[in-house]
């Protein structure tokens, strides 16, 4: 009941309106809920975000707007859009107006195939996988019209980087969703979800929870906090080296549109990440199914957003040469070998042996591939030969 | 292995936030207008000039020497000197300042007008909550504003004040007694011997 309450709501307000225009309002109905939330579930975030870091910190953070500073996104949001928008003289304008919305754009329609709760998916895609990744590349190239058409080094440098590191990540990223697929057997956001229902000895049978499922969903996140340009691989934007990189030109509402949506894809990503491995909607133990599937879905999210925070508070960014690195030496090995075990898995015959072919078949690469990660760097306290 | 470092760090940052809500004493920020450290002895700010007594136009020690206003580096004290006389602490007619306005936005807090007074007249205080709405008036306060009592000079620096208050104490003493001695109904006293200068801006 609690449960479909959106769904039968939707269904009646678009009962309202005369057929032909039923379609119509459906999507619109659906699109305003998608911008509604997510939007409001940014805002929500920031704060978060700011007081986490703070207390990580020993820090208190914001406390001043409202009780506790909880209002303090809304006070950000007034600067943002009174403040001056200023565009270089050298600027392509053009480029330079359309990178923040070729940025918002995707990421929205991105979260257009992630089921937030049972029934409730914008479009239920045959390929909702497929297409969440093809939009999900084309923040890619927003990043690239931002950092072209500001015509500025640093700009153009973040930009660069931006598209080194997310090109070289988007391979991990995919190869390990790939797993998935392979065992749901389907390329649809919503079939993915219900190959993981039922329980199994009193545990929900969610990917995560299997020897593939936990290296791909690790290696998923690390790959995801590389796609969304966070905290320790922030290098496009790194304040210290480059100052914003790509969008050090865009002030007032276009930087927070470029915020906006790199808040909206880290939601999108992690969406996917719940979906692909975390049973999507779906309550953890038996005895929880009467909680509305939303809420699983959106407290999944929290979660998995404090740890996006959690890593940011954490880790130091990481050099171009690392970055690099680890993606090509650890990221890409790890994801085909997971490749390997996850087709294993489908193909052994359930059981406990079955569990420890493929335990070790990733366990042993990940111990290997990075002792050989380590290998040849100097790593220790550093000697200074001249310097005293 | 690979992923120690990591994993070691993010239990201590979770340390740091779990704690931060459990030992107050964890976060050491100062919430600034509603919290205040109290300030130290040798804080200073922004000259003040110090009067005696009640009345600040009677009782100013500034004698218009314009000994500040020389050795003022950034040049931020303007003075004139007054036509007439009226008698210092001990006495004695001396000159007065007219003006006497310093300029806040110039003055660099060194200190060095305090150092060069022989009249103890010029002290810092630590006021710096100066900010005002009016950029030309509200920078540049004139000597009404700027005398304050012995009083609140003894409060902030209670140890400079005290070295001041036992020199002028000193002198006015010398002044009696020569005058005494002018007036010749005594022989003249032996004058107290000065009290040793304390150097201005060490807390003690």
């Amino acid at each position: 009941m609690m449960d479909q309450i959106f769904v039968t709501l939707k269904h009646w307000l678009v009962g309202l309106v005369p057929i032909q225009c039923q379609p119509v309002i459906s999507a619109i109905i659906s699109v305003a809920a998608i911008i509604g939330v997510f939007a409001t579930l940014f805002a929500i975030t920031t704060v978060l975000e700011r007081k986490g870091l703070g207390r990580i910190q020993n820090r208190y953070g914001p406390n001043r707007v409202g009780p506790f500073g909880i209002l303090q996104p809304l006070a950000d949001g007034v600067k943002a859009i009174i403040k001056e928008d200023l565009v270089p003289r050298g600027a392509d304008t053009v480029v330079h107006f359309l990178a923040p919305l070729a940025l918002v754009a995707p990421v929205f329609l991105a979260l257009a195939v992630v089921p937030v709760g049972q029934n409730m998916v914008a479009i239920d895609m045959d390929a909702g996988v497929l297409f969440f990744f093809a939009v999900g590349a084309a923040t890619e190239l927003s990043v690239f019209m931002a950092g072209w058409s500001s015509r500025n080094k640093y700009s153009l440098l973040g930009a660069m980087r931006a598209l080194a590191q997310m090109i070289s990540y988007e391979v991990p990223l995919i190869l390990s969703a790939v797993t998935v697929i392979m065992i749901a057997g389907s390329l649809s956001t919503v079939k993915i979800v219900e190959a993981q229902s039922g329980y199994l000895g009193g545990l929900p049978r969610w990917f995560v929870l299997t020897p593939w499922g936990l290296a791909g969903f690790i290696l998923f996140m690390i790959a995801a906090t590389a796609e969304s340009n966070r905290s320790p691989f922030d290098l496009p934007e790194g304040e210290s080296e480059i100052i914003a990189g790509y969008y050090i030109e865009y002030s007032g509402l276009k930087f927070a549109l470029f915020f906006l949506g790199e808040y909206i894809g880290m939601f999108a990503i992690s969406g996917l990440a719940i979906t692909l491995f975390l049973g999507g909607w779906q309550a953890p133990f038996a005895f929880l199914t009467w909680v509305p599937s939303y809420v699983w879905f959106f407290g999944k999210l929290l979660a998995l957003i404090a740890v996006f925070i959690w890593v940011r508070g954490t880790q130091p960014r990481l050099r171009m040469d690392q970055l690099m690195n680890f993606a090509w030496k650890f990221m890409l090995p790890m994801a085909l070998v997971n490749l390997v075990a996850a087709g294993l898995w489908r193909f052994l015959d359930p059981g406990f042996s079955r569990w420890v072919v493929c335990s070790l078949l990733v366990l042993g690469p990940y111990v290997l591939l990075g002792r050989g990660l380590f290998q040849g760097q100097h790593l220790g306290k550093r000697t200074y030969r001249y310097a005293e | 292995m690979l992923g120690e470092g990591t994993v070691k760090g993010m239990v201590e940052t979770a340390r740091n936030f779990f704690g931060s809500y459990v030992h107050a004493d964890r976060l050491i920020t100062v919430q600034y207008p509603e919290e205040r450290l109290p300030q130290k002895e040798a804080a200073r700010n922004f000259p003040f000039l110090v009067h005696d007594g009640d009345d600040w136009e009677k009782g100013l020690r500034c004698v218009a020497c314009l000994i500040c206003e020389k050795e003022c580096p950034p040049q931020c004290i303007y003075i004139t000197k007054s036509k007439d006389k009226k008698p210092d602490h001990a006495g004695k007619p001396q000159l007065y300042p007219a003006i006497f306005d310093i300029d806040i936005s110039v003055c660099m807090s060194c200190q060095i007008c305090v150092e060069v007074c022989p009249f103890d007249a010029i002290e810092m205080d630590t006021e710096f909550e100066l900010s005002t709405s009016n950029r030309f008036g509200d920078l540049l306060p004139h000597k009404q504003d700027l005398a304050k009592p012995n009083g609140y000079f003894r409060k902030l620096h209670p140890t400079e004040a005290a070295a001041a208050d036992a020199r002028l104490a000193a002198e006015k003493a010398r002044a009696d007694a020569k005058a005494k001695a002018a007036a010749g109904d005594k022989p003249p006293a032996p004058a107290p011997k000065p009290v040793p200068a304390v150097e201005p801006g060490v807390a003690k």
